[in-house]
C-alpha cells in the first residue's frame, strides 16, 4: 500500500486550475522529488495535497484513507508534516518553543522527539534559547524541519527546503534529508536544485504546466536526456 | 520636582490600568487580526459586574474583582461566539465595525441596567497617605500591587504554558500555525477570555481609583489603542510599555497644557508613532 496516493489532481486558486491531472505516488520510506520549471505548480501540489489549496477533482490517499480536502490539522494528526518554502518558522518564538509547538498536536511527553530532532540537528540544541528570528536561513530551515518532525511523521512533505542556501548548505541539508529518510520516514520535496535532489531520490516526477511529463526513478530521469535538455539545464 | 514626581506616581497607575486593557486588545489583534473597538466597553462592563457584587453580596470590590474578571472572560468568549466567530473569513474592516456595534450594546446594556449616573465602589473618604510631600491613597498602591501581579500571570501563560506558547505562535505567524496543527479556535477563544479578564481588571482599578460610568471604558479606548501601537501591535509586552508611556506622557503633560487635553496627549503618541515608527517600540504586526 502506498504510504500517499494523489490521483488526477485538479486544484488552484479562484477557479483557475494550476494542477491539471496530477499524479503522485509517495511509497513508505521513500524519497520522492518533485522538480519543473517555475509555475509548473510544484508548490501547490503540495499545498493541495496538505489541505491548503482547494481541490476541484481529484482523490489524495494517505495509507489507504481517502484524505482529499481534510483540513490541515487532521493532517497533522494523521501523521504528515508539511514544511512550506517561506516563512516556516515562529520567527519571535525561540528555537526550543518552536519545536515544542510542533509537537503540540501530540502531547504528552516530548523528550525523546526532542532527542531525536536534537541528534538530527545539533546545532538547534545548542541555541535552543535563541530566537528562530535571528538565525541564519540554513539554521532556520533546521529549526523548520525539526518543528515538522516533532509529530513523528511517516511522511514529510518540504517545498524547497534548500531556496536561497549556499552550495555547502545545500549538501547539508541533503545529507540531512538523507538521515531523517533513514529514520524510515517517506518524503515528499520539491527542489529547484534539481540534480542534487534526483540524484538522492528514490523516485522523481517532472511536473510542467500542472501535468506530469515524466516519472521514474531518480538516477533515470538524471540520465534521460530529454529531461536533463528540457528541465535541468542541459 | 515635588509635581512632577507626584503626576508620576498617577501617570504609572493610570498607565497600569491602561496596560491591562492594551494587553487584550494587542493580544485579540494579533490573533484575529482586527482593531477590538468594544475593548473599552468590555472594561466598564467588568467594572459594572464588581459593582453588582459589591451591592449584592456586600463584599469589598477586591473579592469582587476576579468574580468580575470570570464573568467578563465568559461575556467575551459569548460575544466572540455568537457575533465575530461568524464573520472571520470577511474583510477585517467588517470585523472592525461590528465591534463598534458591540461597543454601542455593552453601553447602552449598562445604560439600561445601572443607570447613566456616577456610581461608586465605597462610599466615604478614604484617607490619604502622604509620604513627605506625597499623596498616595491606599488603593492607588492595591491597584499596582494587582496590576503587577496580573502581568506576571500573563508573562508566566505566555512563556510557560501550552495554549500560551501556541497564542504568541498564532500572533508569529497564522499560516504556520494552521499547518502546524494548533487549534485555532481553541487559541482564539483563550484569547478573548484573557484579553475579556484583563479589561474587567482594568475596570474595576479605574472605577477604584475614580467613579464608575456608562462611558468610563469607551473614553480610554483612545489611550489604549495609542498604547498597543506604541508598543507594536500584536506584542504584549510591547503594550505594558506602551501603557506605562501614554499614562505618563498624560499625566506629565498637564504640567505644561491644561489636564483637558490629556487624550490629546495620547492621540499625538499615537499619530507620531505611526508616522516615524510604525511597527512600534517592540516590532509588531503593523
Amino acid at each position: 500500500m502506498a504510504l500517499l496516493e494523489a490521483q488526477d489532481l485538479y486544484a488552484g486558486y479562484g477557479g483557475v486550475d494550476i494542477l491539471r491531472g496530477t499524479h503522485l505516488h509517495v511509497e513508505s520510506q521513500d524519497i520522492v522529488v518533485i522538480v519543473g520549471p517555475n509555475g509548473a505548480g510544484k508548490s501547490t501540489a503540495m499545498k493541495a495535497i496538505f489541505g491548503l489549496v482547494p481541490i476541484r477533482q481529484g482523490h489524495v490517499y494517505y495509507q489507504g484513507s481517502d484524505i482529499t480536502r481534510e483540513p490541515p490539522e487532521r493532517m497533522v494528526g494523521r501523521g504528515i508534516a508539511y514544511v512550506p518554502q517561506e516563512a516556516n518558522v515562529f520567527a519571535s518564538l525561540t528555537v526550543l518553543e518552536n519545536l515544542e509547538l510542533g509537537a503540540y498536536s501530540v502531547p504528552g511527553d516530548m523528550t525523546a522527539r526532542l532527542d531525536k530532532v536534537f541528534s538530527i540537528f545539533p546545532r538547534l540544541k545548542e541555541r535552543r534559547r535563541q530566537p528562530a528570528g535571528v538565525m541564519s536561513g540554513g539554521e532556520r530551515q533546521m529549526v523548520a524541519m525539526g518543528r515538522a518532525l516533532m509529530i513523528d511523521p511517516q511522511l514529510l512533505m518540504l517545498d524547497e527546503p534548500t531556496a536561497g542556501l549556499s552550495p555547502r548548505l545545500i549538501d547539508e541539508t541533503f545529507e540531512r534529508i538523507q538521515d531523517i529518510n533513514h529514520l524510515g520516514i517517506g518524503v515528499l520535496m520539491v527542489e529547484q536544485n534539481a540534480r542534487q535532489a534526483l540524484a538522492i531520490a528514490d523516485r522523481g516526477y517532472v511536473l510542467a504546466t500542472g501535468e506530469n511529463r515524466y516519472h521514474d526513478t531518480g538516477p533515470a530521469l538524471l540520465a534521460n536526456p530529454e529531461v536533463a535538455a528540457m528541465f535541468l539545464g542541459g | 520636582m515635588v509635581e512632577f514626581i507626584q503626576l508620576l506616581i498617577n501617570g504609572i497607575l493610570l498607565g497600569s490600568i491602561l496596560a491591562l486593557g492594551a494587553i487584550g486588545a494587542t493580544m485579540i489583534f494579533g490573533v484575529l487580526r482586527f482593531a477590538h473597538f468594544a475593548h473599552g466597553d468590555l472594561m466598564a462592563v467588568g467594572a459594572y459586574f464588581a459593582l453588582a457584587v459589591v451591592t449584592i453580596f456586600n463584599l469589598p470590590v477586591l473579592v469582587a474583582l476576579p468574580v468580575a474578571m470570570v464573568l467578563t472572560a465568559a461575556l467575551a468568549v459569548g460575544i466572540d461566539q455568537v457575533v465575530y466567530r461568524r464573520i472571520r473569513r470577511v474583510q477585517p474592516v467588517i470585523l472592525l465595525i461590528s465591534s463598534f456595534a458591540t461597543a454601542l450594546i455593552l453601553r447602552s446594556l449598562i445604560q439600561m441596567i445601572w443607570g447613566s449616573s456616577n456610581q461608586v465602589y465605597a462610599t466615604g473618604i478614604q484617607m490619604p497617605w502622604r509620604l513627605g510631600p506625597f499623596v498616595l491613597k491606599p488603593d492607588h498602591l492595591l491597584i499596582f500591587a494587582a496590576a503587577t501581579g496580573l502581568v506576571v500571570l500573563v508573562h508566566v501563560f505566555l512563556t510557560r504554558s501550552r495554549m500560551g506558547k501556541a497564542m504568541r505562535a498564532m500572533s508569529d505567524n497564522m499560516n504556520l500555525a494552521l499547518i502546524t496543527g494548533i487549534p485555532a479556535n481553541r487559541v482564539i477563544m483563550w484569547t478573548w477570555a484573557i484579553g475579556g479578564a484583563l479589561a474587567a481588571a482594568a475596570g474595576v482599578f479605574l472605577g477604584m481609583d475614580t467613579r464608575l460610568h456608562p462611558v468610563m471604558g469607551w473614553t480610554l479606548l483612545l489611550p489604549i489603542f495609542a498604547a498597543t501601537i506604541l508598543g507594536g501591535i500584536g506584542r504584549p509586552y510591547g503594550a505594558i510599555l506602551g501603557g506605562l508611556v501614554i499614562g505618563c506622557a498624560m499625566e506629565l503633560s498637564t504640567l505644561v497644557i491644561p489636564g483637558s487635553y490629556k487624550p490629546a496627549v495620547a492621540f499625538a503618541i499615537m499619530v507620531v508613532t505611526l508616522i516615524f515608527r510604525p511597527q512600534g517600540i517592540i516590532k509588531g504586526a503593523a
